[in-house]
């Protein structure tokens, strides 16, 4: 399977993770990824038919509790970490407007 | 100055009883690092101006006839992926550089208000991803037993600051061994517990179904006392356990008279270094001399850990390392547009092996691959779970190396990811099972570095699981007993 692992594909993976890779990086990553994806193949090629999945070590349910009102955490601190900031919300370049 | 123990136990008794000061405390441990984290590099940051004023408290509780807590006066290291209120919180990564969280992770709560003086933030792999403590953006952590040799990862920072003396405490965090290793490198008991036993409110997240806090220390009692104080429900973490705290210090004493111990075939032969084999059949002979049944046991599922865990855990970690886009915390790199300025940000603030898995966890969960990888990956999660279930039908624990070799040389594997991922070879099936599992320093290893055993629990086990572990610290030879 990993045998099929594309510089093309790193390179649209790096695309989808917002990550922008020079060239040396696709081609060093494709092999790196390739041989973690060869050493996967023990598992990809298992017959797991009728096995269910785990997600989660836990019998996980929703967890409830009383809606009671309790204080969060303090508005202006949260902000005074943002790289920027404006009529105390968290600004950002143009969104609207970008091409595709 | 009055000589100062180097256990938390008798730290807390003195500091207590109002024959030490957490002042003393404190300085003496802080004297050891001004001397010698320079070359060791296990802090990120020492919390010179807190300490003290946290040490300060305690003394005045105890002035005035208060009780500061079963961790009175105890200094401790924090991985610096635990939130600090107002403190810089890194995650040892060049994109959080600077960052102040508004809030306090639980366990820093709970440990401060047990009385430990909380005395810095520890150096790891970035955001957890290692096992060497390599990765990190401000240099390398050295083991304090040989400096040309790494500490161990990813919580290699906790572990080297308690196998230094710098405190005899510290919190890791282990994803897949991230706790359990290092203190096999460096020759300390490190603990993971029971998925869900310590909440993770504030520890920010790598994957986030397996991540779990535990302790680090020089002694077993001393981590039954850290874990005792950190564990517990908390409603903000919504995996939290709501069950009663086992009380594990009670238990150390009872020895392991009739308990049943497995060793794992599987983690006992190739890929294991015959030294590391051998301490491990030595410290199965300890637990029977004092009283237990040794037996080998299989665990076929646990062959195909490694890879289960090396698509689950990128997988997991590239949606939660989703958040590191600029806009709300940590670092920013400016661009004309918002995704520009995304992609820009985190190609800068991101280093090379968190890349990797960000990638790697991408390409796990795209159309056209989740069924073959991930997919498959949670089903053999289920094999590993059942074959756990199957093995202590007839075992009360399981006794493995925790890491396949001693400490290696800094170099040595961070060329091939692969090489580095197999360290971990040993302690991931328990991370994907949730159960709890703990190393427990046991003689060297032919180049005289220290040896971990580890000891394996069903959920929840914590109580056996320590009982062995006394016995085995016990039984330990020393360090420097010649290999044989």
């Amino acid at each position: 399977m990993s045998a099929r692992l594309t510089r093309d594909n790193v390179a649209k993976v790096a695309d989808l993770a917002r990550l922008n890779l020079s060239e040396a990086e696709l081609e060093r990553y494709t092999e790196q990824l390739g041989a973690v994806l060869d050493h996967a193949e023990d598992v990809a090629s298992l017959d797991l038919d009728g096995v269910p999945p785990t997600a989660h070590p836990l019998p996980l349910v929703n967890v409830l509790r009383d809606d009671v009102v309790v204080e969060g955490v303090d508005r202006e601190e949260v902000l005074s970490q943002a790289p920027s900031v404006e009529d105390r919300r968290f600004r950002v370049p143009a969104i609207l407007g970008e091409e595709p | 100055m009055s000589v100062i123990p180097s256990t938390a136990l008798e730290i807390a008794a003195a500091v207590r009883s109002g024959e030490l000061s957490a002042r003393e405390v404190l300085d003496g441990h802080l004297a050891r690092i001004d001397a010698q984290d320079g070359e060791i590099n296990a802090f990120n940051l020492v919390m010179i101006d807190e300490a003290r004023a946290a040490a300060a408290a305690v003394d005045a509780q105890v002035a005035a006839g208060e009780d500061p807590g079963p961790l009175a006066g105890v200094p401790l290291a924090l991985k610096d992926n635990l939130c600090t209120r107002g403190i810089p919180t890194t995650c040892s990564s060049r994109i959080l550089e600077g960052w102040r969280p508004p809030y306090d992770a639980t366990v820093v709560q709970r440990v401060n208000a047990a009385g430990a003086v909380s005395i810095g933030k520890t150096n790891l792999d970035e955001f957890a991803m290692g096992s060497s403590t390599e990765n990190s953006a401000f240099g390398p952590t050295r083991n304090p037993r040989d400096t040309s040799r790494v500490p161990g990862g990813s919580s290699g920072g906790s572990a080297a600051a308690v196998a230094a003396g710098f405190a005899p405490l510290s919190l890791g965090s282990d994803t897949g061994g991230s706790i359990r290793q290092p203190a096999a490198l460096c020759g300390v008991v490190g603990v993971k517990p029971t998925y869900g036993m310590v909440s993770r409110y504030g520890l920010i997240a790598f994957a986030s179904s397996l991540d779990q806090i535990g302790p680090f220390s020089t002694t077993v009692a001393d981590s039954a006392l850290l874990l005792e104080a950190i564990a517990g429900h908390d409603g903000r973490d919504s995996t939290s356990i709501n069950a009663p705290v086992p009380s594990l210090l009670e238990s150390l004493g009872q020895g392991v008279d009739g308990l049943r111990v497995g060793l794992v075939t599987e983690l006992m032969g190739e890929g294991i270094a015959p030294d590391v084999a051998a301490r491990v059949r030595q410290a199965a002979d300890a637990l029977t001399a004092a009283g237990a049944q040794i037996g080998e046991v299989s665990v076929p599922a646990a062959a195909y850990g490694l890879s289960a865990y090396y698509l689950i855990a990128p997988a997991e970690a590239s949606s939660n390392l989703a958040r590191y886009d600029g806009v709300r915390y940590g670092m920013r790199v400016d661009a004309p547009t918002t995704a520009e300025m995304n992609a820009a940000t985190r190609t800068a603030g991101f280093g090379d092996e968190v890349k990797r898995r960000i990638m790697l966890g991408t390409y796990a969960l795209s159309a056209g691959y989740y069924d073959a990888y991930y997919g498959k990956a949670l089903k053999v999660r289920t094999l590993i779970v059942r074959d756990f279930e199957k093995a202590y039908a007839d075992f009360d624990l399981l006794l493995t190396p925790t890491s396949p070799t001693t400490a290696f040389k800094f170099g040595d594997k961070t060329a091939d990811p692969l090489s580095m991922y197999l360290n971990d070879i040993c302690t991931i099936p328990t991370n994907l099972a949730g159960h709890p599992a703990m190393s427990v320093p046991f003689g060297g290893g032919s180049d005289g570095m220290p040896v971990g055993v580890q000891l394996l629990a069903p959920a929840l086990g914590e109580s056996t699981m320590f009982r062995a572990a006394a016995v085995l610290e016990a039984a330990a030879p020393a360090l420097d007993e010649v290999w044989s």
